[in-house]
């Protein structure tokens, strides 16, 4: 019974003069109705749109460096103790052609990169397993919150008795810290998947793994990017704690060279150290926020340019640096899918401008 | 079941649904007994708390009644939601592809399904648009496509166009009338408006509340196609709403 041959049925009901001129009319009327509904905003150009979002990051940036530079010229330390920012990174800038820097900047990327993937796996598996499981649930749904809170400086200690001064211990608490942060991204996600989008699924005949395949893992994403997001900030954060206290002989990172630089009350080769920290913290950052910026504005749940048009009003975005690398990621993507179909939509041309209706 | 194809497309025979726990039990629907014709356009009318969507869901698979059965003669259930209810990550083309992509249908074979039932709803060259960049309209004429691409026999419809305005409804109205007849899919349409129900409905079957029951069915004998503003569709609505009235008032003390 249901739809074959669309066509020549529609020719069928056409057949009959009443019908024929209805249906022109409803088409004209259809027509008319879509071509309204369809936003008609103009997308800014790229340029300015890469400049709303970058400005308030070096304003901030540059603002940062001037008081930095204030507190220095007012004397409270002596400058072999707290130096200026333009000793600071002229020291980070002459660092950058060494070999020991990239040497110990790869080492320290590389156990970043497994300790997070390994994170990441478990994290993962415990929070599907956890979040189809009510007695799971009960049992380890909120230790899995109480190990997140634990800072992770103070498995260290145990994990130096059980794996010495190796890699293994770092591994060992990277690890530690962020996969309950990932789990957890996973079990909420599940948790706020809409119920009617669930029944949706049903409906067309999705059931276990094909339920999970077509609704929930895609519903369930914007809550495993969060917690995907800080476990890399948990990750990132105990990497940092366990090189500064798990120096392996023989392996230089970037941790043993911030140790280093203390050990021998050099002040400048810290900042520079600290520098590079911050520096990997933001670039990763703004990888996250722009995969987080797609997805939402993919999702009608950001009208595209919208974060860029409020950078342009004040940018009052999370944190100097830090947070406040996000505009960019939706403006500069470019990947944004919002070309008018040129569907006969009369005058309706550029982008969407926000949720229609 | 040797009913396949028969003149009957469901059969609900003494169907009653609780929902809770045996202390706080509440009864949806109470003893349904009725028969939904083949190709039939049925519209179930009632206030709140009439059970009308948990019949609905019976009727879909999305749910199994305490007692009693619901057959749908080997027919398939195709179902819409009053929210178009399309996923959001997906486009318009995207959302219509999941039902093909669960029976397993080839790629090459799903674009160009899509691409009619796009047309069947006067949406095509819209595949790439995503939801949010849709009307409320047009999201349920996508989602009108989605169910047909479910190969349904049965369209289930949840208060499909209570969300919309009364333009893009009435024009709605006409576009189901026509995939309607040019289908013969059969047509179970839930509705709290008695205007719509006359509008759309061979027959009204009027339920009470709390617990739901049939009330009363009405055959609605208006030619085709109809509008909403006509007299004869008035002079039912008034009697519907009548008869509609008189049930909501018994639960005013």
């Amino acid at each position: 019974m249901a739809t074959e041959s669309g066509t020549s049925t529609q020719l069928r009901s056409r057949s009959t003069d009443l019908d024929a001129e209805t249906g022109l009319e409803v088409d004209a009327a259809l027509a008319g109705l879509d071509a309204l509904d369809i936003p008609t905003a103009q997308r800014r150009p790229l340029a300015a749109r890469a400049w709303a979002a970058t400005w308030p990051k070096i304003g901030a940036l540059a603002l940062f460096l001037l008081l930095w530079q204030i507190v220095v010229w007012s004397g409270w330390k002596p400058t072999y103790l707290l130096p200026g920012p333009g000793k600071a990174l002229s020291e980070f800038g002459s660092r950058l052609g060494t070999g020991h820097f990239w040497d110990a900047l790869a080492r320290t990327l590389v156990r970043a990169v497994e300790g997070y993937a390994l994170a990441v796996v478990i994290g993962v598996v415990v929070g599907v397993v956890v979040s189809r499981s009510t007695i799971l649930r009960t049992a380890v749904g909120s230790f899995i919150t109480a190990l997140q809170t634990m800072p992770s400086i103070v498995w260290f200690p145990l994990a130096i008795l059980l794996f010495k001064l190796s890699e293994s211990a770092i591994l060992f608490v990277v690890v530690l810290g962020a996969a309950p942060s990932v789990a957890n991204g996973v079990i909420y996600g599940v948790d706020y998947v809409p119920p009617l989008l669930v029944r949706v699924g049903r409906s067309m005949g999705a059931r276990g793994f094909s339920l999970y395949r077509y609704i929930v893992a895609p519903a369930a994403l914007p809550s495993v990017l969060a917690g995907l997001k800080q476990g890399w900030a948990f990750c990132w954060r105990s990497l940092m704690a366990g090189e500064l206290l798990v120096i392996v002989p023989g392996h230089s990172s970037v941790g043993a060279d911030l140790q280093n630089s203390r050990e021998l009350i050099d002040t400048v080769g810290v900042m520079a150290s600290m520098i590079t920290i911050f520096v990997v913290g933001v670039l990763v950052d703004a990888a996250f926020n722009t995969a987080d910026q797609q997805m939402r504005v993919r999702r009608g749940l950001i009208a595209e340019g919208t974060s860029a048009v409020r950078a342009a009003r004040g940018g009052r975005g999370p944190g100097a640096a830090g947070g406040g690398v996000d505009p960019a990621g939706g403006s500069v993507d470019g990947t944004v899918p919002h070309q008018p179909a040129d569907a006969g939509a009369g005058g309706a041309d550029g982008g969407h401008a926000g949720s229609a209706g | 079941m040797t009913a396949v194809r028969s003149d009957t497309a469901v059969r609900i025979d003494g169907v009653s649904r609780f929902f809770g726990s045996s202390a706080a039990r509440v009864q949806a629907l109470d003893n349904v007994s009725l028969d939904v014709r083949s190709g039939e356009f049925l519209c179930l009318l009632g206030a709140s708390g009439c059970g009308k969507s948990t019949l609905l869901g019976l009727i879909a698979g999305l749910d199994a009644p305490t007692t009693g059965t619901v057959d749908t003669t080997g027919r398939r259930a195709g179902m819409m939601f009053q929210d178009s209810a399309l996923l959001p990550w997906l486009t318009a083309g995207g959302n219509i592809e999941v039902p093909l992509r669960l029976r397993g249908i080839r790629r090459a074979e799903r674009r160009e399904r899509v691409e009619r039932l796009l047309a069947m709803v006067r949406l095509a060259g819209l595949a790439d648009k995503r939801p949010h960049e849709l009307s409320g309209g047009m999201r349920q004429r996508v989602s009108l496509a989605r169910a047909f691409a479910q190969e349904a026999d049965i369209l289930c419809m949840d208060e499909p166009f209570g969300a919309l305005d009364a333009m893009t409804r009435d024009l709605l109205h006409d576009e189901l009338e026509r995939i309607w007849r040019e289908t013969g899919v059969t047509v179970i349409f839930v509705t709290h408006d008695v205007r719509e129900a006359v509008r759309l409905g061979d027959r009204i079957v009027l339920l009470s509340s709390r617990p739901g029951r049939v009330a009363e069915i009405f055959d609605v004998d208006i030619e085709r196609p109809r509008r909403i503003d006509s007299a004869r569709v008035a002079e039912l609505a008034t009697t519907v709403t009548t008869r509609l009235r008189e049930e909501v008032g018994r639960h005013g003390h």
